[in-house]
């Protein structure tokens, strides 16, 4: 029992730390991408090279005022970015990080993964609907469709591995990569279950091209328009923790998560890379993704919120279903490396 | 089939623009060398300001303290928002004859957007825009500038 509750306490407060660090690193590596990428310098006043910038941020953000409109309904105004926070928190469960390092490796993991992101879904539109607000309404409106839309093309993206794999267990959708990485051993069909979730989980943690609920430039800020000190810089946090997630995802089921690269069974190639270790494997392959990312958002022009949805319902299901269909084909008729 | 064939060259031809895009942002990505903002406070004495950036208005004074300004008043016509206020006097020349001068020359430079019209309209190129931008003062009044210098006289031969 003692033994539990210690594990527990251990695992929360690395988490909790985990979270701190990736608020600050992701927040900076933005900042410098989206600087390097629009030909400007970047923050580079506060620290060597501007990288305690972010420290700076958080300690404002956290001595401001946090203020409830008069308005508001106050219980699930408080209440809303804890909500979003925890959805982020229990994601992190059954995400392994490296070898054997692994918090809930429970055997629906990939089930467990779906069902759980659509929570901050609900934390989103508390806040909407909570703020009294016009514009934080008609964001949280639009993000909650743009959720559930996404989500099924996540979902086909997600489950067209799970076929290949044969399990849900995140642990066996790893070791089923043993011998190669599952973008480059299944072929064309799931390069395109790939892209097609990298584009859905944009779309579901609300960036641009996709960032409907926040649109800065027609509703303010959207869903947070009202939030300011630490519950504003609580949904920021879970913006970004909720892009390393879905990062995380996307390298362990599509990239192989902690796996170094192998190449089939040759056999002193892959001893070689097994020398890096497999965190460096999992943090390198997430951080990858991450800055594909941020790539898309300081590349593509936003969307308007029809064209998004017609860009979920008539591209990206009607050909990720058909992939599923192709990927099926491809796994039972075993064509795959 | 024509619809598939669309179909297919929409989803072809949309992939193919946003690659472009990101080829583009790419590169800017890893050619990290030609910089366009500019370290300011550090660079202040080696400001590199595009030709056409305006600051202020300002009257230029050759070393006599004699300025190119008739007192014509074009420039106060010109500006779409009240900005430049001229006082003008009446000079008697030795030979006895009257001829219009500016007293004051008063520029408002918190109204100013800087929309360059005065400068076209000045039939004398008696002002110009300098490139100043550090205006900012602890009074909104000393924002009101007196663009003739004391005692300054109009430049000879400008009519």
């Amino acid at each position: 029992m003692l033994t539990t509750l210690t594990e527990l306490t251990i695992v929360g407060i690395l988490i909790l730390t985990l979270f701190a660090v990736l608020g600050l690193v992701l927040v900076f590596m933005e900042r410098k991408v989206s600087a390097y990428m629009q030909i400007r310098l970047g923050p580079n006043r506060v620290g060597y090279k501007g990288i305690a910038q972010t420290l700076a941020d958080t300690i404002k953000l956290v001595v401001k005022e946090g203020l409830t409109p008069n308005g508001a309904d106050k219980f699930l105004f408080n209440l809303a970015p804890f909500i979003v926070m925890f959805g982020a928190m229990l994601l992190m469960a059954p995400i392994p990080f490296a070898r054997n390092s692994q918090i809930w490796d429970l055997n629906i993991g990939v089930l467990y993964i779906t069902a759980v992101s659509s929570i901050s879904v609900i934390g989103i539109l508390m806040a909407g609907w909570s703020s009294n607000n016009k514009y934080s309404l008609l964001g949280a409106m639009r993000s909650g469709a743009q959720i559930v839309s996404y989500e099924l093309s996540a979902g086909l993206a997600i489950i067209s591995i799970v076929v290949l794999t044969g399990s849900l267990k995140i642990s066996e959708i790893i070791a089923s990569q043993e011998t190669g990485w599952w973008i480059f051993r299944g072929h064309i069909p799931v390069l395109i279950s790939f892209v097609i979730f990298i584009i859905a989980v944009t779309a579901e943690t609300n960036r641009a091209p996709f960032d409907m609920a926040e649109a800065e430039s027609e509703l303010t800020a959207g869903f947070h328009t009202e939030y300011s000190g630490m519950r504003f810089a609580l949904f920021f946090l879970a913006e970004y923790v909720n892009i390393f997630i879905v990062c995380a995802i996307g390298a362990t089921l599509f990239l192989g998560g902690w796996m170094p690269f192998h190449i089939g069974n040759w056999a002193g190639f892959n001893h070689l890379m097994d020398f890096i270790p497999s965190s460096i494997w999992f943090f390198g392959k997430t951080f990858f993704l991450i800055f594909v990312i941020m790539w898309f958002r300081w590349t593509f022009p936003r969307l308007r919120i029809d064209q998004l949805l017609n860009l979920e319902w008539k591209y990206l299901l009607p050909i990720g279903m058909f992939n599923l269909l192709l990927m099926t084909i491809i796994a039972i008729m075993g064509w795959y490396f | 089939m024509s619809f598939l064939r669309n179909y297919i060259s929409t989803v072809y031809n949309s992939v193919r623009s946003l690659l472009i895009g990101m080829r583009r942002t790419g590169y800017y990505f890893t050619h990290h060398k030609e910089i366009i903002t500019q370290n300011y406070p550090e660079n202040r004495d080696q400001l590199n300001l595009p030709e056409r950036f305006k600051g202020e208005v300002v009257m230029p004074h050759n070393d006599n303290n004699e300025h190119r300004c008739t007192g014509c008043t074009a420039c106060e016509l010109a500006c779409p928002n009240g900005t430049i206020k001229i006082i003008t006097k009446f000079d008697i020349s030795p030979e006895g004859k009257k001829k219009k001068a500016i007293d004051t020359f008063i520029y408002h430079l918190e109204l100013c957007t800087m929309c360059n019209l005065c400068i076209q309209a000045c039939p004398t190129d008696a002002i110009k825009m300098a490139q100043t931008f550090e205006h900012s003062v602890y009074d909104r009044s000393e924002f009101i500038k007196t663009l003739n210098k004391p005692d300054s006289k109009l430049m000879e031969g400008v009519e």
